[in-house]
């Protein structure tokens, strides 16, 4: 009798909220939401602090400069960066974690249509998966190429402003880039509105305005970082 | 007119399926969808094939039986109608149009084109209901319930459990399904008492089943043939998330 | 072969648990009367429910509730889909939240009255009383009903109804109750006081030294022949309205589980009530597999009309004011378009008789709201019957705003079902019948918004606790499958299926179907005559001799199977159909929904016989010979009336 008797589910174990949290396609989501929020805050403040590269090599540098005294004597030299850093690294992973798990599950879940037809909501899910990994490999050459310095030819030390120029002097710098912010957009621009909906504000009458806001964010960022490479190319920024 | 069919066979839920093709000719324009996959069946026992196997009761759109993926979409083109009730006067002479079952993995599939959808049964039992034993109910009129909220309970409630949200998901999620009951239930007075064990415990069996998460496409409100808003989502969510924190 | 319409004349029948005394004290008295299970021996009772709707779901959650254990039965995929859900209109209930001098004793009093006087008084008072609890049992569960500003219940007026006692869930009625029993039927699940059994079929009876112990399913899946076994078995599996194929009944409504029971002993009552709704959708061709019921409040609005002229092909607009005849103002002045069902529904067909008749197959009327809108506006029209008017427009492609609706009448509802006594128990000791698989509280007519009242009422309050009465001496002697009675239900099961499947001939189940579908309409349906129905019972003989000749079941039955699933209730629908046109036959008054030709009034309106037919006509399984036994009605408290809408 395959059918009739319904199985019985096992009682869950455990109810703790975090272990809870984890365990549920929802909870998962309301991480992804919230180290996704982290993130834009953090790129909001980039932004605007890339933005100075257009006042100049001086102002730029020391802004660099003050990043790292930021706290003292507090917190040690560099410390604010660090903790900014292990924040962001434990957003990081721990949205790509989420997001690769329900993506696998996803995938599993889904037995695909045999018509082959695409579909619209296929077309949300593909950017949204595809931008996470084309940001993931971004966030890591870029990280390689401005502040490790690994991968960037011509980089000095401490002239961060020179390091910018330096990469956005060359033709592959420009179209990762660039690239890599067009997928941020599209990912902020779902990204956005889903999280309003996933920390459950969104209603009738506020999507009406949370859709659209989610656009403009994603459009200010999108604008914001592609005017550094544009400066650059421009020669604006030099 | 004369159309071109591409239909799932399938014989049960261990075995291989493939599409097939059929013609049929003679369908008339005011047939609805199921009446012109009876005559093609009438045929197919006349002939001594398998009529192709298919969900239906009602045929009003109000049951929730029917349940047809056409031409990759959940009841077909016609925005807010059940298969039941989509008639052949939206499709033209030559067409060919492709049949297929619900697809999530949550719901195998039984023969051909019937599904296998008790999995939201057993969300139900755990949770979408409000325990009010026979008998123990005070008058109705006891507890009134703001007009905003009966209406909020009403539309959410108008889910017909068909699964049609489910194979729209590219993730093969059942939020809209779960949220539509918990929403309505959630909405009322009377629901309050068991508001976050509701959720918890419903969102819990929704996992377990194995539908996927959500992605918040849309595209389970788009082929909802009852209107059920992608808003009912957030409200789960929300819902979802005070019970946790509750809880902690 | 026995001759046409014979039958035997058996002794009366009793309803033995009916108590006596004033009728407002009785349904107290028989529960203080029934004996009593004691809780601690509830576990070990068990209790098959055959059917999921508003009866047998309200039913298995109250029974689960109450300890005892439940074993649930539906066809489809999920007890949430039965039929119930379909209902759009309302529930009645006497609340008289409006003031508005509605009290139980008048909603008992328009049931009596609106059923022709052929229902019991003490169960039709029950009903009234129960009804006030349905509306807090279901407001207590979550049903949404419709609401005011203030957040109180709203009512409304429903079928001619003088008060507003009609409770609405816009037009989801159905669905909105049926919803809240499934959820207290699946909380029970979750308990594990009910074992659920969906996409399974009753096929069979089992009775042990004549007491009902169990049933014969299939599994629809996989084909297996399954047995199950209780204390007391409960049928709510609808009514039987799809014995005329088209209907306005979900595809699968059968008789099967009712008829199997007629079959071992229990009576079947009234099978010839049917009725018939005035507002359905038409049909359009030979094609249509359903009818589509719409809302009877569109005649609140709605003028009924149709050409003057027999044979006029023009177009409706192109029809003067003067070449029209609407004919229920003309006929009904008192009324108009607002008659009752029976009544709306023949005069479309007499209309349709002289050649009047519109659409294809000359098979409909008009229903024209041209003057609503010139008067109220479209945008109150639509405000009213906006989704109405959507839905017709999907199923015809005509938009009801600039052409008149087309509506022609359809079986909708069956009065008639298996007889049972005050306690809802049939003649069968432990087999219960329960929601519209009874023959219940309508009389000959049913008014609307009552049979989802009837419904909950049987399931939530009445045989939970009437059922008592009868388990309180169990448990029974524990059965296996190897017991000789068991053993013959289940090849009885077993020898139809291999039947069926062996003809192999060249004529499928639903062309059977329909031809049987089309003899009952023509002869069993609105009006009936002495020779037309002796006519039918002849058609119906051949075609069931051909049907087990020719009929064509592809597959084999260990597998899911729809078309032998279909042919086993087309074989039950033959054997009914015959048997409802004997009781239409022997009835030769005109009474409620039905009018007998030969039984009219000087203009023409139905003339009821009480001095000859104030019974319930209970009809014993004979074999050869239908046995007639009667139940004499008596009327202490509604003193029978001539019908008049003039
Ligand atoms: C279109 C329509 C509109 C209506 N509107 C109204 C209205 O507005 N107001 C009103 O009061 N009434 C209305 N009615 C009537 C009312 O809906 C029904 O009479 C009532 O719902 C019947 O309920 P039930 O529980 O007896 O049976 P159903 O709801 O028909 O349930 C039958 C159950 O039995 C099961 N079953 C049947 N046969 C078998 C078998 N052999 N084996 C296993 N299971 C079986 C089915 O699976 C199902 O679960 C309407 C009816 C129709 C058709
Ligand atoms: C590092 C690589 C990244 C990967 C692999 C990734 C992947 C994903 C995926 C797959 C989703 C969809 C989740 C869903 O709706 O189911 C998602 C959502 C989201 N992402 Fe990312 N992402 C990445 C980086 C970022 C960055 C840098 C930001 C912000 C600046 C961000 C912000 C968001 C937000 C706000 C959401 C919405 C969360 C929700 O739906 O509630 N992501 N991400
Ligand atoms: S939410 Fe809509 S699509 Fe999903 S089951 Fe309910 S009615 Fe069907
Ligand atoms: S058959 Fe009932 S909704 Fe389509």
């Amino acid at each position: 009798m395959a059918l009739d008797t319904r199985t019985k589910r096992p009682a869950k174990t455990s109810r703790a909220v975090p272990a809870a949290l984890w365990r549920s396609t929802i909870g998962k989501k309301v991480i992804m939401s919230i180290t996704g929020l982290i993130m834009i805050g953090y790129l909001v403040a980039h932004m605007a602090g890339n933005i100075k590269v257009f006042s100049g090599e001086e102002k730029f540098n020391s802004y660099a400069h003050w990043l790292r005294t930021f706290g003292e004597p507090v917190l040690p030299y560099e410390g604010f960066l660090w903790l900014m850093r292990v924040l962001l690294l434990v957003a990081v992973v721990a949205h790509i974690v989420s997001a690769v798990q329900l993506t696998r599950r996803a995938v599993k879940d889904r037995p695909r249509s045999r018509t082959g037809k695409p579909r619209g909501g296929g077309y949300v899910t593909f950017t949204m998966r595809s931008g996470g990994v084309i940001l993931f490999l971004f966030i890591i050459w870029h990280i390689l190429d401005l502040t490790t310095l690994t991968v960037n030819e011509r980089a000095e030390v401490g002239n961060p402003y020179g390091n910018l120029v330096a990469t956005f002097d060359t033709w592959y710098g420009n179209v990762i880039y660039i690239a890599a912010l067009l997928a941020l957009g599209y990912h902020l621009k779902h990204g956005i509105w889903a999280a309003a909906q996933t920390l459950g504000v969104g209603t009738t009458t506020r999507n009406r305005v949370f859709r659209p806001a989610a656009v403009l964010v994603a459009l200010v960022i999108t604008v914001g970082f592609v005017a550094v490479p544009i400066g650059v190319m421009t020669g604006v920024v030099s | 007119m004369r159309l071109n069919l591409r239909i799932w066979r399938q014989a049960g839920i261990a075995h291989k399926g493939e599409m097939v093709e059929y013609r049929v000719d003679d369908v008339s324009p005011d047939m609805s969808f199921l009446e012109m996959l009876d005559v093609l069946n009438e045929r197919l026992t006349l002939a001594g094939e398998d009529p192709i196997a298919f969900d239906h009761d009602c045929r009003e759109g109000i049951c929730g039986m029917c349940s047809l993926t056409i031409d990759g979409e959940p009841h077909g083109p016609q925005r807010s109608t059940t298969t039941c009730q989509l008639h052949m006067r939206h499709y033209r002479d030559g067409d060919t149009i492709t049949v297929e079952p619900w697809r999530a993995k949550a719901f195998p599939v039984v023969k051909d084109l019937v599904v296998d959808r008790s999995a939201f049964d057993d969300i139900i039992a755990s949770g979408g209901y409000i325990s009010a034993p026979t008998g123990s109910a005070p008058d109705a009129h006891a507890t009134p319930v703001a007009k905003a909220d009966a209406d909020a309970a009403f539309e959410n409630a108008a889910c017909i459990g068909c699964g049609a949200c489910v194979a729209a998901c590219p993730n093969g999620s059942a939020m809209l399904f779960t949220a539509a009951k918990v929403v309505h239930l959630n909405a009322l007075p009377q629901g309050q008492p068991e508001r976050r064990d509701r959720v918890l415990n419903m969102v819990d069996t929704m996992d377990d089943a194995g539908f996927g998460g959500c992605t918040l496409t849309g595209e389970c409100a788009t082929a909802c043939p009852k209107g059920i808003p992608l808003e009912s989502i957030s409200t789960l969510n929300r819902e979802y998330l005070k019970a946790s924190l509750k809880r902690a | 072969m026995t001759d046409i319409g014979e039958y035997v004349l058996g002794e009366p029948v009793v309803d033995q648990k009916a108590p006596d005394g004033p009728i407002a004290e009785r349904w107290s008295r028989r529960r203080f009367e029934a004996k009593l299970v004691n809780p601690a021996n509830k576990r070990k009772l068990s209790v098959i429910v055959v059917g999921t709707g508003l009866a047998g779901g309200s039913a298995a959650a109250t029974l689960g509730e109450l300890g005892y254990r439940v074993k649930s039965f539906c066809y489809q995929d999920s007890p949430r889909r039965a039929h119930s859900i379909a209902a759009q209109g309302g529930i009645n209930a006497a609340k008289n939240y409006r003031n508005d001098g509605d009290s139980v004793h008048r909603l008992f009093y328009d049931t009596v009255k609106g059923g022709d006087f052929r229902a019991r008084e003490s169960n039709v008072h029950r009903l009234a009383e129960v009804s006030v609890e349905i509306i807090d049992q279901c407001v207590a569960q979550g049903v949404p009903f419709a609401r005011e500003y203030g957040g109180l219940l709203d009512t409304r007026s429903f079928g001619g109804a003088q008060v507003s006692r009609t409770f609405y869930a816009r037009g989801q009625t159905g669905q909105q109750l049926l919803l809240g029993a499934y959820q207290a039927l699946e909380r029970q699940i979750a308990a594990g006081t009910i074992e659920m059994h969906d996409r399974h079929e009753m096929l069979e009876l089992i009775v042990v030294d004549g007491r009902a112990r169990g049933i014969v399913a299939r599994d629809l899946v996989s084909g297996e022949i399954f047995t199950e076994y209780a204390d007391a078995v409960v049928l709510a599996s609808g009514g039987y309205g799809n014995v005329f194929f088209l209907s306005t009944n979900a595809k699968g409504c059968n008789v099967t589980a009712t008829w199997r029971a007629h079959r071992k002993g229990a009576l079947f009552a009234n099978p010839c009530y049917t009725q018939i709704h005035p507002t359905c959708i038409p049909v359009s061709g030979d094609h249509q597999s359903k009818l589509t019921l719409m809302s009877e409040s569109l005649r609140n609005d709605g003028r009924v009309w149709v050409p003057k002229e027999a044979g006029d092909s023009r177009a409706p607009g192109d029809i003067p004011e003067a070449e029209r005849d609407y004919y229920l103002e003309r006929i009904y002045p008192a009324f108009g378009n607002l008659v009752p069902r029976d009544i709306a529904s023949r005069a479309a067909k007499n209309v349709c008789d002289e050649g009047r008749g519109v659409g294809p197959g000359g098979l409909g009327v008009y229903l024209d709201f041209s003057d609503a809108i010139d008067r109220l506006g479209r945008a109150a029209v639509e405000a009213k019957y906006g989704n109405l008017f959507e839905m017709y427009e999907r199923i015809t492609g005509e938009n009801p705003y600039e052409t008149p609706m087309r509506i022609y009448p359809a079986v909708h509802y069956t009065m008639g079902g298996l007889w049972v006594d005050y306690d809802l128990q049939s003649n069968l000791p432990g087999l219960f019948v329960i929601g519209e698989a009874n023959f219940s509280d309508h009389g000959a007519n049913r008014l609307g918004a009552s049979a989802l009242m009837q419904g909950l009422a049987d399931g939530y309050f009445v045989l939970p606790n009437t059922i008592g009465d009868y388990l309180a001496a169990g448990p029974f002697e524990t059965l296996t499958d190897a017991h000789p009675e068991v053993r013959k239900a289940r090849e009885s099961v077993t020898d139809r299926i291999e039947r069926l499947l062996a003809v192999n001939g060249d004529r499928t189940v639903d062309s059977f179907h329909r031809e049987l579908g089309h003899i009952m309409w023509e002869y069993c349906g609105m009006e009936r005559s002495d020779e037309g129905l002796r006519k039918a019972i002849g058609l119906i003989r051949d075609l069931r001799e051909e049907f087990w000749r020719r009929v064509k079941v592809p597959g084999t039955g260990a597998q899911f199977n729809q078309s032998l699933e279909r042919a086993g209730r087309v074989a039950d629908f033959f054997e009914l159909a015959e048997l409802m046109c004997v009781d239409a036959l022997h009835r030769t008054e005109s009474c409620g929904g039905h009018f007998r030709a030969e039984s009219q009034t000087d203009d023409g309106e139905a003339k009821r016989d009480d001095e000859a037919f104030s019974y319930v006509a209970a009809w014993e399984y004979g074999g050869e010979l239908p046995v007639l036994h009667r139940e004499e009605l008596n009327f202490e408290y509604v003193k029978p009336t001539q019908r008049s809408y003039k």
